[in-house]
């Protein structure tokens, strides 16, 4: 398979968040703002990338029965890696995604695509198909997180654009995340039918 | 090289070693990341200190914790001196009554105990509403601002409660919850005076 394809194929076609609808719970809960969903999404992308390489190198020892345990563990190490160096070198970044990424473990984007792709793919497209999985991942959650964050705070980025208490709160809180993800797949489903 | 079967002996061949590398791999990058995790946390502190003492340049004294009739865990006190003058402190303080549980709020005060500023350490309440303690208490405006308030001529309770300070708006619980933590910082503070 072409490699670009692979690697396109998670950002647009099948990408995680819009059209396959995987991995919810991290995206509904740390999409608060932008900056939140580009943290969430590129710790996900590296632990993607990460164990879809493990796996993909190492699926002809691993026999089929025990694929899951082993999947899980090899994950559960590189969120672990993940949630140290971040402690000890993004300690703000840390302090606001910190309860959420041991999350990242049972991640079903990550397991789905080491079960999917990575099982039966050969190391390299296995690196691209994480990179574009992680990637659209990481797209989806900051246009997420950056909507909710412009109705609900009134800013982008961190950077105000109106007044103080003038944001529609309900789009910073659970149910802003349900209806806005809710709109984007409506617009989303829209402008791929259009093209189809 | 083929898939190896699943039989007993490949399975738990196969699983030991990934735990195994697994493991060794978490002990080195746990062992790596110790110190830099430390150091952070420390630094956190420290700023967190020099950024709500009313004197700047000041000396930073040995810790002292206070222990408070009817809270549960100590208060620590870290007085800030001139020579061997007491011209304030920083206190570590915390509200179980949160929203979402413990906030914990460092505050600074001078040695008459008129709160200087404060920040936020660790909260979990809700962004976008109880989240606003992080800045609301020192902006000025209306009767929200605790700098220069001192707790023996000002009720560090919410209007709504009879008190003296404006309540972020829809988070009356998060404000109650942070203003009786500063409340607790200055009766600790006021506890080590007299000891001292």
């Amino acid at each position: 398979m072409n490699r670009f394809k692979i690697l396109f194929n998670g950002i647009l076609k099948e990408n995680p968040i819009f059209v396959l609808l995987i991995g919810m719970c991290p995206t509904l809960a740390t999409t608060t703002s932008a900056i939140n969903g580009l943290g969430m999404g590129l710790s996900t992308t590296f632990v993607l990338i990460c164990s879809n390489v493990v796996i993909a190198a190492l699926k002809n020892v691993i026999p089929d029965n025990v694929r899951i345990p082993a999947f899980v563990i090899i994950i559960a190490s590189f969120v672990t890696i993940v949630q140290l160096l971040m402690e000890a070198y993004v300690p703000a970044l840390y302090a606001s995604l910190g309860i959420y990424i041991p999350l990242i473990v049972v991640n079903c984007l990550i397991l789905a695509r080491a079960e999917a792709f990575a099982n039966k793919n050969t190391v390299l497209n296995s690196m691209f198909d994480g990179i574009g999985m992680g990637l659209g991942f990481t797209l989806a959650l900051t246009i997420l997180g950056g909507v909710r964050e412009m109705l609900g705070s009134g800013s982008i980025f961190n950077l105000k654009f109106i007044g103080d208490n003038d944001g529609i709160l309900i789009f910073v809180l659970a149910p802003g995340a349900f209806i806005t993800l809710g709109y984007l797949i409506a617009l989303i489903n829209r402008l791929s039918k259009k093209k189809s | 090289m083929a898939k190896l079967d699943s039989s007993l002996k490949n399975m738990l061949l196969s699983l030991s070693l990934i735990s195994f590398v697994a493991s060794a791999v978490l002990a080195v990058s746990f062992s790596l990341t110790k110190e830099p995790i430390l150091k952070a946390q420390l630094k956190k502190q420290q700023d967190a200190i020099q950024e709500v003492l009313p004197i700047k340049d000041a000396e930073i004294g040995k810790e002292v914790e206070i222990k408070l009739d009817g809270k549960p865990d100590a208060f620590i006190i870290y007085p800030a001196q001139k020579g061997d003058e007491l011209v304030g402190a920083a206190v570590k303080t915390y509200s179980y009554d949160g929203y979402a549980g413990k906030i914990e709020v460092m505050v600074g005060l001078d040695k008459e105990g008129t709160i200087s500023n404060y920040t936020v350490l660790a909260a979990s309440e809700t962004p976008g509403l109880g989240s606003k303690i992080n800045d609301w208490f020192k902006t000025s405006k209306g009767s929200q601002d605790i700098r220069g308030k001192n707790p023996t001529k000002d009720n560090f309770i919410v209007k709504k409660d009879g008190g003296d300070f404006d309540a972020i708006t829809a988070s009356t619980i998060s404000s109650r919850a942070f203003l009786s933590s500063v409340k607790s910082a200055f009766d600790a503070f006021k506890k080590y005076q007299e000891q001292k």
